[in-house]
């Protein structure tokens, strides 16, 4: 699926967010899905109109999960932190993570719990790496306020901020294999793959990385 | 109580009627078709009362199950036969509304065990030509489950759209849901549990000894001597209409309003607002419901468990399913709390189900499920109208979205 066809399926006039965009694309069409931090169920539905997803959603907050049960789509009211260990090993095809894992308080175990439920797991997360977070830090001395990230020290949700390359420590510390890892400047625009990841560190603004459980090597 | 004045008396009589003849269609099942009861008893003959709305598809695929509450009917969505006031979810149940009578069938039917048409202990009992009394078996939210789904298959309609249902109507959707996997779409429980928590079964006995403890229930026979447990019944209700508002509804409604006076009188009339509108409830409650019916379905609550039969985990009860659940409670319930139906929710998770759940922002307390809610309108609406396009029933004309 390209861009231009995604752009169309949502038939509301307003673009789709690139990350979704981009998760859209790793998505297998009739696959089963958990978006956990689901928002307004905008991914959701994305998923479900372009790549006809059996999808279900997680979200914290409760008027959030209202507009998303009231637009038809199957979501529940509850925590990454909390929720997931409802649910049995593999559930879905994929576990969908956008921009929340910074937010919540365990952030390993709760990848660890993707991994568990789903074949493959989708996170995405803004970068703390990014150049301009740093040069607001290095010369401001202050708590970057972006437009990625909106919040002052002391009102934003995002508890454990990470770069890329702390997520990528993550991933190698757990049982997460990356098969892809996308960085975006802010413009929305996907750095060339090629890139060290320590450039992708530097000019990508956000990030979107395609994990699976690493099969344990046999046992000696 | 003393003489049973003439008023007392045609009340008595307007509620035996229909009680025994409703006014309601009734189908009755025969005594070749006795209903297994959960105390291995065998029902036969029974009947159930029952209302619908709207009309039957030709593939019978648009029919929706209302299941009533502790003191419900049959009447969602029509004026009552005793007390002329509309039906009780008559704002979520109609012509364009959440539940829309213009596209889905409705059947509400009262509940075996009931007292608005539906064999229960104010029913002549055909072996003794008298009223069963306290010789009805006690019966489970499972029995009157098992009796809906005859009424269904009377009806000819092999799975049903959705079962719907708040409070006990939401123990009957669950029930529904875990025993007849493939004969439910859609289930929506709403402000409901799994099981009965301890504090609601003494709230039930509180209830219960009032009753009993009234010399007019003369042990469940008062039938015959033209009386009523009145007191009883009415200290019964004035306790748990309590447990169905919330301290901030009374005290928003109430406060320590004085009613009809400017100062305390030093009696011990009703001084406060707040105990005038209890009496009045329990008072007219005892107008059109049979006190020996409340014993019987508060202790068939009381007995719900759905884990019992399922290793006692609840996930067990769904594995396997298939149907679309929404699953609603609101803030400010503390007789059926969020945290009971989260326990519902995790259960479904554990086997894979397609679930929602949306918790409402309320300060009506339990009895916000019976209340013009607009979230709690809003996401019936949505979760239905999603189902019917998955149900195949199209989507709604876009006066009703």
């Amino acid at each position: 699926m390209n861009a231009p066809e995604v752009f169309k399926a949502t038939g509301e006039g307003k673009p789709p967010r690139v990350d979704h965009v981009l998760i859209a694309e790793m998505v297998e069409a009739g696959s089963r899905v958990l978006d956990v931090g689901c928002g307004d169920g905008e991914l959701l539905q994305l998923l479900a109109e372009t790549r006809g997803v059996d999808g279900r959603g997680v979200e914290l907050q409760r008027d959030k999960v209202n507009a998303c049960v009231a637009r038809g789509l199957s979501v529940i009211q509850g925590d990454a932190d909390r929720d997931l260990d409802n649910y049995p090993d593999q559930a879905f095809d994929y576990v969908i993570l956008s921009l929340t894992i910074q937010a919540t308080r365990q952030p390993k175990s709760v990848l660890e719990n993707l991994l568990r439920i789903g074949r493959r797991a989708i996170v995405s997360f803004p970068n703390f790496g990014h150049w301009q977070v740093r040069a607001k830090l290095l010369f401001g001395g202050r708590m970057p306020v972006t437009e990625n990230l909106p919040d002052l020290w002391y009102l934003t949700p995002n508890a454990h901020l990470c770069t890329i390359r702390d997520f990528a420590d993550l991933c190698a510390c757990t049982n997460a294999e990356v098969e892809q890892a996308v960085a975006f400047n802010a413009y929305g625009g996907r750095l060339p793959i090629k890139w060290s990841l320590s450039f992708q560190n530097l000019f990508g603004e956000k990030a979107v990385f395609l994990l699976r459980r690493r099969t344990p090597p046999p046992a000696a | 109580m003393t003489a049973a004045t003439p008023d007392l008396l045609a009340s008595v009589a307007r509620r035996q009627s229909e009680a025994r003849a409703p006014s309601s269609p009734v189908v009755h099942f025969d005594a070749n078709a006795p209903l297994r009861l959960a105390c291995q008893q065998e029902l036969a003959p029974f009947s159930l009362a029952y209302q619908t709305y709207g009309e039957l598809n030709a593939a019978k695929s648009n029919a929706i199950l209302i299941c009533h509450a502790l003191t419900g009917d049959q009447y969602v969505a029509s004026t009552h036969p005793i007390t002329g006031k509309p039906g009780w979810w008559d704002g979520l149940v109609g012509p364009g509304k959440p539940v829309d009578t213009n596209r889905f069938y409705v059947i509400c039917s009262n509940i075996l065990g009931g007292c608005m048409g539906s064999t229960g202990p104010a029913s002549i009992n055909p072996k003794t030509g008298a009223p069963y009394g306290l010789s009805f078996p006690v019966i489970t939210i499972g029995d009157m489950v098992e009796a809906q789904a005859r009424l269904i298959d009377h009806l000819g309609i092999d799975q049903l759209f959705v079962v719907i249902g708040g409070s006990m109507g939401g123990m009957q959707v669950l029930e529904w849901a875990s025993r007849f996997k493939d004969r439910v779409f859609a289930a929506v429980p709403i402000a409901a549990a799994a099981w009965h928590s301890s504090q609601n079964i003494a709230f039930h006995e509180v209830g219960r000894q009032a009753v009993m403890a009234d010399p007019d229930w003369a042990g469940g026979n008062y039938y015959a001597a033209g009386k009523v447990p009145r007191n009883g019944l009415a200290v019964a209700r004035m306790a748990a209409h309590i447990t169905y508002l919330s301290e901030e509804a009374l005290h928003q409604k109430f406060g320590r309003n004085l009613q009809d006076r400017s100062e305390l009188t030093f009696s011990f009339n009703a001084e406060f607002q707040v105990e005038s509108y209890l009496r009045h409830q329990g008072s007219t409650f005892v107008d059109r419901f049979d006190a020996n019916s409340y014993l019987y379905i508060t202790r068939a609550m009381d007995y719900f468990d759905l884990r019992e039969g399922h290793g006692n985990v609840l996930a067990n009860a769904f594995r396997g399913t298939k149907t679309r659940f929404c699953v609603v409670s609101f803030t400010s319930d503390w007789l059926y709390p969020t945290r009971e139906s989260r326990v519902i929710v995790q259960a479904l998770n554990a086997v894979a189900a397609n679930v929602s759940f949306v918790e409402i922002e309320s300060d009506k307390g339990h009895d916000a499920f019976l209340l013009d809610e607009p979230t709690f309108f809003a996401t019936i609406r949505g979760f239905l109208n999603a189902a019917a396009v998955k149900r195949g029933l199209g989507a709604p004309p876009e006066s009703a979205r």
